[in-house]
């Protein structure tokens, strides 16, 4: 009893830091965000009206900054805006930023995980160096390497690969190749912490019963790492959705990802009401795949032999 | 003499050899960097018997199981299977099957789909894996555990599905890794017994592998003793025990008096050893070189203790109990000798009274039939 009654307001101060946290900087936040979104576009001295009439004293909700969203004028076709082809779009190259970290960063993790544990370390390093140099330098290093006089097409030209400098910069695929790049080590270290813990003896057991190699990893190592893919897949495919910063620098004109629609909207149109709502849809698309992300570690965290 | 009886089955010698020596390693070696895991090692194994590894950790006796499974590639030396080199295959070629020391079961797949696991990658057909695991599970009783996750069953009963799982492709030869190691000792008792009655109903050929001698002893029919990477001795429990090749043996089967000392007398039917404590007489000859130094191995349960002075003509010593443990079943004392010489002496505990009657620092004489002592030359 004693001693509960010294640990309980510690442990509560302890739990509540985080919840204070997230109350005041991202619960609060989005209150406002959500408040701004129902609301009618403003003038130039405020972005946004007040929620209420003063004169009438009526509350005034704005559904129409949501509906614009997902229709185009009224009585237009629903889902046929150019609001809905950039959430589409922001899923799309989102999923493939994901599946291309997956590709590249699984055997790169199995690698490590399966190395000798004094050299773990400084390949773990390795992935991690790229964070002590600027995001912004990182990024614009890829315009000197993808550029049409940058150093791939040079060396391209030099082997006699091709004789004009391909299109590479401003594409789809650089764009991909920006995103896969940055957020590689956000699927390495998840599945790494997973495929480390996965015991040798369950691979061997699988060698022992008949499996070849790949069957062996493939129905033992895979369906094992299965919480580190979910979870480095989340890591990644929720930031790329929203990603605004790669796509301005690397991604071609025509492809405008809901990061840019977002900033032009609330600084070019000015129209915060309009911008707000569009966050808020894009928060709802996110929520989804992460209760689903949820679901299945909590699923993965049952207790096992 | 064994060649007659089996003349008279109708074997022929080929026939006979290949069942004796049905896995056989020869001079198989194991080096890692500059350690010698496994020192030539030669061993036969017979067809259907249970063969047990016997060593304490470190002594190469998995490192030897792991090559016989093939993940472990020999420096140099051969697997013979029938007359066949294995060494060579990856373990997931070889007709061998392993179970696991903490089971190794698959913990995203049920007890059904581990059990069938190894089934699958044969590619049989549908109908005869379920009918397989079906024979799998009745064999160890858990056929109402079919689709439980492992996690969900206890110690015991996982150890019965990794069972069941090395059994189920029919192996040549099954390899046991500390099959009870993971098991409390209650358990322990009862299901070595179950598991030899499985391995016996299926015949299966089986080398075992346990730093644990009575586990050794109550399961395998005969017993490899290793220690540094070496084979001390080979033999059956009673062997191993009775006549331990080597002091190593002796100390490590069990529990021995040791006195050492110089022989003294070498005769064909009996010797004698002058040690600390006094003249020992053995009742076996060891044709050695006289003063050769040799040590005597008395088991603390062979030595007689009694407050009167017995009538017996040799190995009769005195000396003063210093330590009295009861076990329930039987009591240890250690008698210091005239001469400091410690011994340890087992009775057992039959009668309520008569030995009780000894208690701490009685003067007692102790003594042993000239056949308890065994002459051991290293």
């Amino acid at each position: 009893m004693a001693i509960q009654n010294m640990t309980m307001p510690g442990k509560r101060f302890v739990i509540s830091v985080p919840f204070v946290w997230l109350i005041l900087f991202f619960l609060l936040p989005f209150l406002i965000l959500l408040y701004i979104s129902f609301v009618d576009m403003g003038n130039d001295i405020s972005p946004f009206k007040p929620i209420w009439d003063s004169s009438t004293g009526l509350l005034h909700l704005k559904y129409e900054n949501y509906w614009s969203i997902f229709r185009a004028g009224e009585g237009g076709a629903l889902f046929q805006t150019l609001y809905i082809e950039a959430y589409v779009r922001s899923l799309w190259y989102a999923l493939c930023t994901a599946v291309l970290c997956l590709v590249i960063g699984y055997p790169f993790s199995y690698f490590i995980a399966r190395s000798a544990p004094s050299v773990r370390p400084a390949l773990l390093m390795m992935v991690m160096l790229p964070f002590w140099t600027s995001f912004l330098l990182r990024v614009y290093a890829w315009k000197g390497i993808l550029a049409d006089q940058g150093v791939l097409n040079q060396v391209f030209m030099a082997l006699g690969l091709t004789n004009e400098p391909l299109q590479m910069l401003y594409t789809d695929v650089s764009m991909l190749v920006g995103m896969t790049y940055v957020y590689l080590p956000f699927m390495v270290l998840p599945l790494y912490a997973n495929l480390v813990k996965l015991d040798p003896r369950l691979l061997e057991a699988a060698y022992d019963l008949g499996a070849s190699p790949f069957k062996a990893f493939w129905l033992v190592t895979v369906p094992l790492s299965k919480a580190g893919i979910i979870a480095g897949f989340m890591l990644v495919f929720i930031p790329s959705v929203g990603e605004f910063v790669i796509p301005s620098l690397l991604g071609g004109p025509e492809n405008i990802m809901i990061g840019r629609v977002v900033w032009d909207e609330m600084f070019t149109s000015n129209n915060w009401p309009r911008a707000t709502a569009l966050a808020v849809v894009m928060i709802g698309l996110i929520v989804v795949p992460l209760a689903i992300y949820y679901h299945y570690t909590g699923d993965a965290a049952e207790p096992k032999a | 003499m064994s060649e007659v009886v089996h003349a008279n089955k109708g074997l022929t010698m080929a026939d006979v050899d290949s069942k004796k020596n049905y896995l056989v390693t020869e001079r198989l070696v194991k080096r890692f960097d500059e350690a010698l895991a496994v020192d030539e090692v030669n061993l036969s194994i017979g067809k259907g018997e249970i063969f047990a590894l016997l060593g304490s950790s470190g002594c190469g006796k998995s490192t030897l199981l792991r090559m016989l499974a093939g993940f472990e590639t020999p420096t140099s030396g051969r697997i013979l299977l029938a007359g066949q080199d294995v060494a060579k295959l990856a373990p997931h070629e070889r007709p061998f099957n392993m179970m696991f020391q903490s089971y190794a079961l698959f913990p995203h797949l049920d007890i059904w789909e581990n059990i069938a696991f190894g089934l699958k990658r044969e590619g049989l057909p549908k109908s005869d894996i379920t009918q397989r695991v079906g024979e799998m599970l009745d064999l160890v009783q858990l056929a109402p555990y079919a689709k439980r996750k492992p996690h969900q069953l206890s110690g015991g009963q996982q150890q019965r599905v990794a069972l069941a799982r090395s059994l189920a492709k029919k192996p040549k030869v099954l390899l046991l890794d500390e099959p009870l190691g993971a098991l409390d000792k209650k358990l322990r008792e009862q299901t070595q017994f179950e598991l030899v009655n499985i391995i016996e109903k299926v015949g299966v050929t089986c080398v075992m592998v346990t730093h644990d001698q009575e586990e050794a002893m109550t399961m395998a029919g005969r017993i490899a003793v290793m220690s540094k990477g070496r084979v001390l001795q080979v033999g059956s429990p009673k062997e191993v025990y009775e006549h331990p090749a080597n002091r190593f043996v002796a100390d490590f089967i069990g529990n021995v008096n040791l006195f050492d000392g110089k022989l003294s007398v070498d005769e064909p039917d009996h010797c004698a050893v002058q040690t600390a404590i006094g003249e020992i007489h053995v009742g076996h000859g060891v044709s050695g070189a006289l003063n050769m130094p040799v040590a005597i191995a008395v088991r603390p349960e062979k030595i007689e203790i009694s407050r009167e002075k017995p009538d017996v003509d040799h190995n009769l010593f005195s000396g003063k109990v210093k330590e009295i443990a009861y076990f329930g079943a039987h009591n240890t004392f250690i008698v210091k000798a005239s001469d400091g010489t410690k011994v340890k002496i087992t009775e057992a505990n039959t009668s309520r009274h008569d030995l009780s009657k000894i208690t701490w620092e009685d003067d007692v004489y102790f003594w042993w039939h000239d056949g308890a002592g065994i002459v051991l030359r290293d």
